[in-house]
């Protein structure tokens, strides 16, 4: 089960400003999901290694040698607020 | 005209081969096909067709493709389904879809998806739901939604989806078509915008069997810009087999058995198909997958988990929406993530975030990988005595627009019978196996890692013996 105040935690980790409706209804639809989630902690999984890739792919190298990369107003042209060359944001504020 | 858009893409190509059809010809039919849409199958429709000559020349001839809105495409709108990323147009190209064009398949047009391919039905696109070609007040399936659509209805000779846990081969069962999920790494990642990077790959839907083989040829491969692509054993060998013989199937009855929730005319289908096989040449055992029935569970922890990260990117700075004010960067991130998702993905991100989170990591995520090892080793067991496993693809037909939208779980087990697949990294196929109350209804086939050529033949068997009729969603 999931309240409230645990709905609001992780939807300020997740960056989400949640309507007060959304925060309701997450906690009720992720509770239920949860539920039916949960029955895979009944599992003996005593000694399985977790998976960290489906195929065997060890050590993936390439050549290190530098490529020209997109030019800089390619980039700018998406963002949207290009300033002084660069990507413009608000202040960061007191966090 | 409408001889045109009776071809298969192999069919079109061999014309074209052959002198008999002009390809900018069968663009433009297409084209004009497409750009009347009332299915809501297409996010972007070209204006013209590719200028150039020299498409005869190559392996796909110019017969042009339709590719899910996620693969980016340069200088065209690439959204992957999101209000978050509306006109976006990227500065580059998707590997898979810079393979295909430069193997003669042009892009014809973007296709709708659910919103960065979370959901089974396509109702969760910032840009509508797309309706399904046999029956308009019923759901294409998802996300490939719009991609099936598309091809069932005629409005595209072939596309390219992706598959994270079904994506692609449960659209094409609920638009009676062919969707193929390659073996993880097989094709590049490299500019599909990312859902779940462990599960995400890409794959044909297509009219045939041919057509699938035809695609995957031409997509596969090692590619520098993804490092979990892989060098393919072998080549893709276009189909030929015409019966099943010394084929050994193994029907999974941990996820064919109740707990499935299979609707009985998709069973009574499924049923009539394996004897189908049986007559074939086919060996039918029931063969166990124990942890199979709880790959959705693990699904649902490791697909949010890995989207929750991968959708962190979306932050207003470098691309796409941002939600303008003179509030600090927390609160422009946070209002802009707010506006710009849909409900399915704010759910995932929360789901996924709150597995990763501190002091629920190990119970929810690290079981959920546990969980994963043992669903592979399930197959790897199975396929020491069978050839193929063999389910309905999706548990129930195209069901009605809306009838689920309410209750998230009762979407996610849409996802049951193709989950298990995805997590073990196999190749699977799904073909039209006939009709349930009108409605088509997919056959699954899944093979060991790198069986695709094996698979592709077993399924182009099946396929001749079933002559399954897909013209009435043509209209």
């Amino acid at each position: 089960m999931l309240d409230k105040a645990q709905v609001l935690h992780v939807a300020r980790l997740a960056r989400l400003e949640l309507s007060d409706d959304e925060v309701d209804r997450m906690a009720a639809e992720l509770s239920h999901v949860l539920d039916h989630i949960e029955k895979i902690r009944e599992l003996d999984l005593e000694g399985v290694p977790p998976t960290s890739h489906v195929v065997d792919v060890v050590n993936v190298l390439r050549a290190d040698e530098p490529t020209p990369p997109l030019p800089r107003e390619v980039i700018l042209a998406a963002a949207p607020e290009p300033l002084n060359d660069g990507f413009g944001v608000p202040s960061p504020g007191a966090q | 005209m409408s001889d045109l858009i009776d071809l298969t893409a192999a069919q079109a190509a061999e014309r074209i081969g052959a002198g008999e059809i002009d390809p900018a010809e069968l663009f433009e039919a297409y084209r004009q096909r497409a750009a009347a849409d009332e299915l809501n199958a297409f996010t972007w429709v070209a204006e013209a067709p590719p200028t150039g000559d020299g498409r005869a020349q190559t392996p796909l001839k110019g017969v042009p493709i339709a590719a899910k809105d996620l693969f980016c495409t340069e200088g065209v709108p690439s959204q992957s389904g999101s209000r978050i990323l509306e006109g976006y147009r990227p500065p580059y190209t998707a590997t898979v879809i810079q393979k295909l064009a430069d193997a003669g398949a042009p892009l014809l047009a973007k296709t709708n998806q659910d919103e960065f391919a979370m959901g089974s039905s396509n109702e969760n696109s910032g840009f509508g739901p797309v309706l399904n070609p046999w029956d308009r007040r019923r759901v294409p399936g998802g996300s490939s939604g719009g991609s099936a659509a598309a091809v069932a209805a005629g409005l595209a000779p072939w596309a390219i989806g992706t598959d994270t846990g079904g994506s692609i081969r449960q659209p094409a069962a609920l638009c009676g078509i062919v969707g193929l999920k390659p073996t993880y790494g097989a094709c590049s990642r490299y500019g599909m915008i990312a859902f779940a990077s462990s599960l995400d790959q890409a794959g044909p839907l297509t009219r045939d069997v041919t057509d699938a083989a035809l695609i995957l040829r031409n997509t596969i491969g090692r590619d520098p810009h993804d490092s979990t692509s892989l060098e393919f054993p072998g080549t893709i060998e276009l189909p030929s087999a015409e019966d099943l013989k010394g084929i050994r199937l193994g029907v999974p009855e941990d996820l064919t058995g109740a707990e499935g929730g299979i609707e009985p005319g998709v069973m009574d289908n499924f049923k009539q198909t394996l004897a189908l096989a049986q007559r074939l040449g086919a060996s039918i055992e029931p063969c166990r997958l124990p942890h199979a029935p709880h790959a959705l569970s693990a699904y649902y922890l490791i697909a949010p988990a890995e989207a929750s990260a991968n959708l962190a990117r979306f932050d207003a700075v470098r691309y796409g929406l941002r939600v303008a004010g003179d509030e600090d960067l927390t609160t422009m991130y946070s209002r802009t993530r707010e506006e710009g998702f849909g409900a399915e993905v704010k759910r995932r991100i929360m789901l996924g975030t709150y597995a990763l989170s501190s002091g629920y990591y190990d119970a929810y995520y690290g079981t959920a990988q546990k969980v994963r090892t043992r669903i592979a080793d399930d197959f790897r067991a199975a396929f020491e005595r069978f050839d193929f496993i063999v389910t309905p693809t999706s548990p129930c037909t195209a069901f009605e627009l809306g009838s689920k939208t309410d209750d998230p779980l009762a979407m996610y087990l849409n996802d049951f019978l193709a989950v298990p697949m995805s997590l073990a990294g196999i190749p699977a196929i799904s073909i039209p196996s006939g009709l349930s109350d009108g409605l088509p209804v997919g056959f699954q086939l899944a093979g060991p890692a790198f069986s695709e050529s094996r698979l592709i033949d077993a399924a182009y068997a099946l396929e001749r013996a079933i002559e399954f009729d897909g013209s009435p969603a043509r209209g």
